[in-house]
């Protein structure tokens, strides 16, 4: 009975012509995660704009998205009508899980969207700036108990990376993941911990509500909603984006995977897409087709690169 | 304005014929999705989550919350009736609350359930509105080491689940443990036991653990007992209400249920199953007939559906006080509200009253709603006993198979999903308790890493666990829980003990 009504609301919901290729998007994420709402947002946006008739999206969750991307790769090969979502968590998880599958078996589409990570501390902390807390820990590594995301993700990453240019082992790092970004943002608030690393966007209200201040932001230029400093301005040679992507099917032709970027860069372009960036509070990043796959090879590299020096890669 | 003129005005937004209707329709999908094993509240709020963009904040947020409070409500029918829970909340309802149909007490049961959830509901939700900024404070108290320390408590309670032999209990918690460490190490991000499989890589999906060991497994071994299919099962005996001393038995229990349950489900980490399990534990150890344990004991009916209620409730303080998404289905009320243009988190109180209080009020409503729909249903589900057992059996199969499919459409899941069954089948058949394999696999991972947290923190001091007062005193109570009895037993005093542990079965 649930299953017929929820058809007839989403019968509601699509009951528009049929304009074009109606697109199945997979989420490779359980419901409530950043790649479903990005799943999500792209379907209620396309079937709105006109680009598609009729838009589904599959939600297959675990291990990072790699379980969703092996299902993906191995059963849509020269579809066009099949997407994937993805994001710069798939990278390091790839890695991590020694995925038989990776993105160079699915097509790359565009980068949509991104945000930088911010490394935060409870306003009670002693630590006032980036160079305070990059001193204690050239003074003792362990010492400093960093809380953030999941092991091998974009904060663990960060700050491998941070360690690295300021010439501390990687490996003596004390990182300790949470399962989601709230219960590591409970942990310091809390102050369960020495500092916090999560996405900007997850610290900024507790910036504005005086609980918690932002050191640094890890994206190559400041991020709005924050004065705090980049990086690489305070000297730390890193630049890390936690970006979302859609990518499509592999095996296509190309001019299947043309119609693909076209549907997608008059997506990004629409008076739609943008609205809805704004009330999610999403930046735009929109990076598409040769470039994009140029900066994900870079990435590949020295994510690659990070991940060996702090040991979850052999 | 004080909360109270908060609440009325909140009451008011509620009120509207509109509103009310969304709040209908939520608690009516929510009590569907609820009965159905496997499919919960958060992928129904997702599925719904575009159908609300052209409705008004208040609106579509009442039906989520509808829909929330309807899942913790309909997940206790199946648990009783059936022996089927559908999400890990219920496991704990399923031990006495089927107990209690099989002898014919299927009303009553539901009936406690109901009232339960309504009181704990109500509770909880007037806590929500009034102690939410207190405990809040009182949650982020709880560290790594605080967790670890409330896990080695639930670990405790679980032995209230283990049934006539500690050995077996033990054996069957094991078996628990033992699955629980499949999966993706959450601390290294390095795969462990999942033999290439990549299915195997999220750990096994705790409903379909629960739904194989508890319904395949009971579908097998009434079909594999030829003989004994007739009416060995009572579909009513005396009323389908509830008693004069059902009513004394249950309402103290509804009221601890609650009071555990609300602190519980307002911590970040904490959940509506590690309080269910805490209330049976404390309903077990308080009750004046604890040889009714394990034969339909209603106080343990009572308590844990009290308890995953005002755990429910509790879910919303830190989303709505910080900002903090605690379970899935709280997260994707969080991109409701996003998608509204409000940013929930420590301000949200001050910057959109108006709709926090809208909502709180319309929990209320909700708490009420589901009452009056669910208490006249009771005597139509209890009439679902008197389906000829094949036919009820085959249906149950069938559910049971759908809801793990709906979750995850994956034939590696459906596989599973078969061998725990036979699993199942297998514990039952020897007489080995089946709730804590799936307590086992719930907390196991959980203390892990909470007890890793707090080490990698502390830089590897043991001392770490016991150096804050709270957690030396959960520790304290734990090991006194689990020496006490013992003791007792030791010093001769536990002839009644010894008396009460062969009654029960």
């Amino acid at each position: 009975m649930k299953h017929a009504i929820l058809g007839a609301a989403f019968a509601v919901a699509t009951a528009t012509a049929a304009f074009a290729e109606n697109y199945v998007i997979m989420a490779p994420a359980a419901p409530g995660g950043g790649w479903d709402a990005t799943a999500r947002t792209l379907q209620e946006v396309m079937v709105a704009e006109g680009i598609s008739g009729n838009v589904q999206v599959q939600n297959v969750p675990g291990a990072g998205g790699t379980v969703g991307l092996a299902q993906f790769a191995a059963s849509t090969s020269g579809d066009a009508t099949q997407l994937i979502v993805g994001g710069y968590v798939m990278v390091g998880a790839i890695l991590t899980n020694a995925s038989p599958v990776s993105l160079a078996d699915v097509t790359p589409i565009a980068r949509l969207t991104g945000e930088a990570v911010a490394i935060a501390v409870p306003t009670a902390s002693e630590l006032q700036t980036i160079n305070d807390l990059v001193e204690m820990m050239k003074a003792d590594p362990g010492a400093v108990s960093w809380a953030g995301g999941s092991a091998g993700g974009v904060d663990h990453i960060t700050v491998g990376l941070l360690a690295k240019a300021a010439g501390i082992d990687p490996t003596k790092i004390n990182y300790v993941a949470f399962s989601g970004g709230g219960e590591a943002l409970a942990a310091i608030l809390g102050n369960q911990v020495t500092a916090g690393i999560s996405g900007v966007g997850e610290f900024l209200p507790q910036v504005e509500a005086g609980s918690m201040r932002i050191l640094a932001v890890s994206t190559d230029t400041r991020w709005p909603g924050t004065d705090a400093p980049t990086l690489m301005e305070s000297g730390y040679d890193v630049n890390v984006q936690n970006w979302r992507m859609i990518a499509a099917a592999p095996g296509l032709s190309d001019e299947q995977k043309a119609a693909v970027l076209a549907d997608i860069d008059t997506l990004a372009k629409s008076a739609g897409w943008k609205s809805a960036l704004e009330t999610k509070n999403w930046a735009d990043t929109y990076l598409a087709g040769a470039d994009f796959e140029a900066q994900l090879a870079k990435e590949i590299e020295a994510t690659t690169a990070i991940l060996k020096d702090i040991g979850l890669v052999q | 304005m004080s909360t109270f003129d908060f609440l009325l005005q909140g009451l008011g937004t509620a009120m509207q014929p509109m509103i009310l209707m969304y709040a209908l329709i939520g608690v009516t999908l929510g009590t569907a999705v609820g009965v159905l094993p496997g499919i919960g509240p958060a992928l129904t709020v997702a599925l719904l989550l575009p159908v609300t963009y052209g409705l008004d904040p208040a609106g579509s947020l009442i039906m989520f919350a509808g829909i929330y409070y309807g899942g913790m409500y309909g997940g206790s029918t199946t648990s009783i009736l059936l022996n089927t829970p559908g999400e890990s909340a219920s496991i704990v309802t399923a031990l006495e609350g089927n107990r209690m149909a099989k002898a014919g007490r299927g009303g009553p049961a539901l009936a406690t359930a109901a009232v339960g959830s309504f009181v704990a509901g109500l509770l909880a939700t007037l806590a929500l509105a009034f102690l939410a900024p207190h405990i809040v404070k009182l949650a982020l108290v709880f560290g790594p080491r605080e967790y670890f320390a409330l896990m080695m408590l639930a670990f405790v309670t679980v032995a209230a689940a283990f049934g006539e032999s500690t050995l077996k209990g033990l054996t069957s918690l094991f078996i628990g443990l033992g699955l629980a460490t499949i999966g993706i190490d959450g601390l290294t991000g390095q795969a462990r036991m999942s033999f290439g499989v990549p299915q195997l890589l999220d750990g096994i999906e705790v409903t379909t653990l629960a739904v194989a060991m508890f319904a395949l497994g009971e579908c097998l071994f009434v079909a594999a007992q030829t003989h004994g299919l007739h009416d060995k099962v009572e579909a009513i005996k005396g009323s389908v209400k509830m008693t004069a001393a059902d009513w004394r038995r249950s309402w103290p229990a509804w009221l601890r249920g609650s009071a555990i349950g609300f602190p519980i489900g307002a911590m970040p980490a904490g959940g509506a199953d590690i309080a269910s399990f805490l209330s049976y534990g404390t309903e077990k150890r308080m009750s004046k007939h604890p040889d009714e344990f394990g034969h339909g004991a209603i106080e343990g009916v009572a308590g844990p559906e009290a308890a995953n209620n005002a755990a429910a409730a509790g879910t919303l303080v830190p989303l709505l006080t910080l900002g903090l998404p605690t379970t899935a289905t709280a997260a994707i009320m969080l991109a409701g509200f996003q998608q509204f243009g409000l940013q929930p988190g420590p301000l949200l109180f001050a910057t959109a009253p108006q709709l926090v209080w809208g909502l709180i009020a319309s929990l209320l409503i909700a708490n009420v709603m589901l009452l009056i729909l669910n208490l006249p249903l009771i005597r139509f589900w209890v009439m679902l006993l008197r389906i000829p057992r094949p036919w009820l059996y085959a249906g149950i199969l069938m559910f049971a198979t759908l809801g793990t499919i709906g979750v995850n459409p994956s034939p590696v899941e459906l596989t599973m999903l078969l061998i725990f069954g036979f699993l199942g089948y297998g514990l039952r058949l020897y007489g080995y308790p089946i709730a804590p394999v799936v307590v086992g696999l719930i907390l196991g991972p959980m203390a892990e890493q909470q007890l890793r947290r707090a080490l990698a923190i502390a830089q590897g001091d043991w001392t770490t666990l016991v150096s804050t007062p709270l957690s030396a005193s959960l520790l304290a109570i734990a090991a006194l829980a689990l020496v006490v009895p013992m003791l007792l037993r030791l010093r001769g005093k536990g002839q009644v003990l010894a008396q009460i542990a062969g009654d029960s079965d």
